[in-house]
């Protein structure tokens, strides 16, 4: 098709899919994460307010990245599964409990609602280590022996998952805050734009720490970036050095406090953050679907089966952004202080 | 009985599935009942639709979020737990799964948000569309889920690839395998009664207190209709997958049947404790020459028993065989129950008929247990195959430790009681309180239709 190879055609796909779901889901997440911060009751129906109608489809991302990378690299959903197991357990606990909390916050009375609420944010937060914990461990590489995993199950624990863990719990973070400074109005809006500041402060750390951990996880990324402890191979590093400079003005951007208008900017600006951590995420691992083991191209599932979903996917997926843009468009008011009056 | 990684995680996808398979049972029915009942609204102008729309979709509402989030396990836990199916059969069944997410789960979640938040940003006939597609939504999705999992039961259109994986030779004979359009139809129909069992019984409850009761009135006629006619027709499409299953799944059926010898005559079992180890039925009470005469049209009929397959080609039976008739006897609950409340009808007496009240009230979970049921018996049933006939179970499983999995169930189960707890306690609530007649129109917010502010009601 178009001389372009099936599996590359699913590998931009399925990246797609999971970037979308880490910039749509990540500011769901990350406005749960930001739960033990507001003030009261009022403020916390006001950020569940602000992304109750779209949660729902944005968590949708997620299972297309599942299914999708089960139809269409069998091989590879077959490995990283299991070697990940313990932190995907988590990631779906941790959604069960901060999804349902959505509805039950608002029909559990004086314990009930706090348990929740409570529910709501440690589930977020949990969802966001556990999806840290995941990435860690996928950036680490797994062990991997005739296209089945050997490793062990805590192999996906190491000081650097945890560090991912802690950077995507921020990142995370910040998104929500900045959605909120989208959506929100009055005193929860001025704490929201604090929150944006420091986050994007703490975010920017955290990149850059998450950043030279993954040179060291294997020679090969470190000679993708020209980086080694002792030398600047300065061609192969010039070649790349935009992705870190982009990143750090947009963290100085955030930092400063952007004043200006369109209020969605703070947001998109956050996501191009992301954007480009995830460039370098590419940069760093490509061509592995399996970091340091196995292509997209050796986990491919049967050409045929690729084809047949991509007929679906080529028209479907514009579809299906546009409904979704459309539901966002609906929704794009930002929430009455009095969200949710009793 | 070994606690082995297998075991366990055949126990976890059986709890999982058992409990996501509640939800979309109840909410495929659901949204259609609010479709029908928006409606009715825009059509007729009664205000007593839109005090039932506003009712169920409260319901809906938590249901749909429990089925969402037990969900997104289902799609992770084909990965975690059965790597090597994975591996083997995602190039046939994983464009289907695929298809689900692109064809209905996001058209559902997108419109969901605006039926539930969207009152006053869309029109009412585009709020009116948005039900629908959320209905629609769910029966694609359940389309293409019953698709892989029929292809599951009676596998065609496929070969293997040089490195033993399975690749589809057809997809459109993966697709419309054998046993996928009875299935499907037997799936759909168990959903619309499901929901037809749940709202006849809070309608019934709703009339013995004395509740709303034109809304009441209304919803419980609605339901009637529903099993009267639907719960005959189910046990007719019922039958039709028995045929299916039998001339495929041979082994499965005589397990449900509690057949042990192959022979002309064979009986329909009534009753009876199969006992394994001696390879037959204790305290049988059985129609002679029932089960020939259902599957085989005349008692001559010489049908397959389980002598008929090594032990090591069997299911379960004891397991196989009481779900089965678990399923069937809630099936011939719901059959009676739509029959009565005909008969009241039309002989004007269902709104006193208490004593029939007080049973649909007793009914209202006999969907739920019939589903539960009814899978039981189709999964259980083709074991010991994961794909029938294809892959075994046990070499399906992941390469994954036994204390992983222990761990992963035990989380599961702690998990689920307690979102099930507070779902089931939340859902009593409102059905106890019954529909509201006096709503005000629905505000525009963006709060859950559950909250007051969200049916629009300002509480002191």
């Amino acid at each position: 098709m178009l001389g372009l190879e099936l599996w590359l055609i699913w590998a931009v796909l399925i990246a797609l899919a999971v970037f979308l779901y880490v910039a749509l889901d990540g500011f769901d997440l990350g406005v749960g994460i930001l739960f033990p911060f507001a003030r009261d009751t009022r403020e916390r129906d006001q950020m569940q307010a602000a992304i109750a109608p779209v949660w729902d489809g944005n968590e949708t991302w997620l299972v297309l990245g599942g299914g999708g990378l089960f139809a269409a690299f069998p091989k590879a959903y077959a490995v990283l599964m299991p070697a990940l197991y313990i932190p995907i357990i988590l990631m779906l606990l941790a959604l069960i409990f901060r999804g349902v909390a959505f509805e039950f916050r608002h029909h559990g009375r004086g314990r009930g609602k706090k348990l929740w609420t409570f529910a709501f944010s440690a589930g977020s937060a949990a969802a966001a280590i556990a999806q840290g914990l995941i990435l860690g461990g996928f950036i680490q590489g797994v062990a991997v022996e005739n296209g089945a995993f050997v490793g062990g199950p805590f192999d996906w624990l190491t000081p650097f998952s945890l560090l991912v863990a802690a950077s995507l719990v921020a990142g995370y973070a910040l998104l929500g805050a900045c959605w909120l400074v989208f959506k929100t109005r009055g005193e929860l809006y001025e704490r929201a734009r604090r929150w944006t500041t420091q986050l994007a402060l703490l975010t920017a750390l955290a990149m850059g720490a998450v950043s030279l951990g993954t040179l060291g996880v294997d020679p090969r990324v470190t000679a993708r970036w020209g980086l080694t402890m002792t030398s600047i191979d300065w061609p192969a590093f010039i070649k790349v050095a935009p992705l870190p400079v982009a990143a750090g003005a947009i963290c100085f951007g955030l930092w400063t406090r952007w004043k200006g208008e369109p209020l969605i900017t703070p947001y998109l600006l956050a996501v191009a953050l992301f954007a480009i951590g995830y460039l370098g995420l590419a940069v760093s691992l490509w061509p592995y679907i399996v970091p340091f083991a196995m292509t997209p191209e050796e986990g491919a599932a049967a050409p045929n089966a690729q084809a047949l979903l991509l007929y679906g996917a080529l028209p479907l997926l514009p579809l299906i952004l546009a409904y979704t843009g459309y539901v966002y468009w609906l929704f794009r008011a930002k929430v009455g202080e009095d969200a949710s009056y009793h | 009985m070994e606690w082995d990684a297998l075991l366990l995680s055949r126990l976890q996808f059986a709890f999982t599935i058992g409990f996501h398979i509640i939800f979309p049972a109840f909410t495929i029915g659901l949204a259609s009942f609010l479709a029908v009942l928006e409606g009715l609204w825009l059509f007729t102008k009664k205000p007593l639709f839109k005090n039932l729309y506003l009712f169920w979709v409260k319901i809906f509402a938590i249901s749909f979020g429990m089925g969402v989030v037990s969900g997104i396990v289902m799609s992770y836990q084909f990965g975690t737990n059965w790597s090597v199916f994975s591996a083997h059969v995602g190039s046939v069944i994983g464009p289907l799964l695929g298809y689900e997410v692109l064809t209905a789960f996001f058209l559902e979640a997108s419109f969901l948000g605006i039926m539930l938040f969207g009152w006053k940003r869309v029109g009412p006939g585009l709020h009116f569309a948005s039900t629908c597609i959320v209905a629609v939504g769910t029966l694609i999705s359940a389309f293409w889920i019953i698709a892989a999992n029929s292809w599951m039961q009676t596998p065609q259109g496929y070969a293997f690839a040089e490195d033993g994986t399975m690749i589809a030779t057809s997809f459109f004979e993966v697709i419309f395998n054998p046993s996928m359009p009875a299935r499907f139809l037997h799936m759909v129909i168990a959903a619309y009664l499901t929901t037809a069992m749940v709202v006849a019984g809070a309608s019934a409850f709703a009339l013995l207190r004395g509740r709303a009761l034109p809304e009441s009135r209304t919803a419980i006629r609605m339901a009637v209709l529903m099993m009267a006619i639907v719960a005959p027709l189910q046990v007719v499409v019922g039958h039709e997958s028995g045929m299916v299953a039998i001339e495929h799944q041979p082994a499965k059926v005589a397990a449900m049947e509690g057949w042990w010898e192959t022979r002309a005559d064979q009986p329909t079992v009534l009753f009876a404790w199969p006992h394994e180890p001696e390879e037959r039925n204790l305290f049988e009470l059985a129609v002679p020459g029932g089960g020939s005469v259902v599957f085989g049209n005349t008692a001559e009929e010489e049908l397959r028993g389980l002598d008929d397959f090594p032990a090591s080609e069997r299911p379960p039976v004891g397991i196989v065989f009481w779900a089965f008739r678990i399923m069937v006897g809630m099936g011939l609950i719901m059959v009676t129950l739509g029959a009565w409340g005909a008969i009241a009808w039309l002989t004007k007496r269902l709104d006193d008929a208490r004593l029939y009240q007080r049973a649909l009230v007793l009914a209202a979970p006999s969907g739920f247990i019939a589903v539960l049921a009814g899978w039981v018996a189709a999964e259980v049933g083709r074991q010991p195959y994961v794909v029938y006939g294809v892959m075994r179970t046990a070499d399906a499983v992941s390469p994954v430790t036994a204390g992983s999995v222990a761990a992963s169930l035990l989380f599961f189960l702690v998990a689920y009681a307690i979102v099930f707890s507070a779902g089931a306690l939340y859902i009593l609530r409102l059905i106890a309180k019954g529909p509201d007649t006096e709503e005000p129109p629905p505000q525009d917010t963006n709060e859950p239709p559950g909250t007051p502010m969200g049916a629009g009601v300002k509480e002191a």
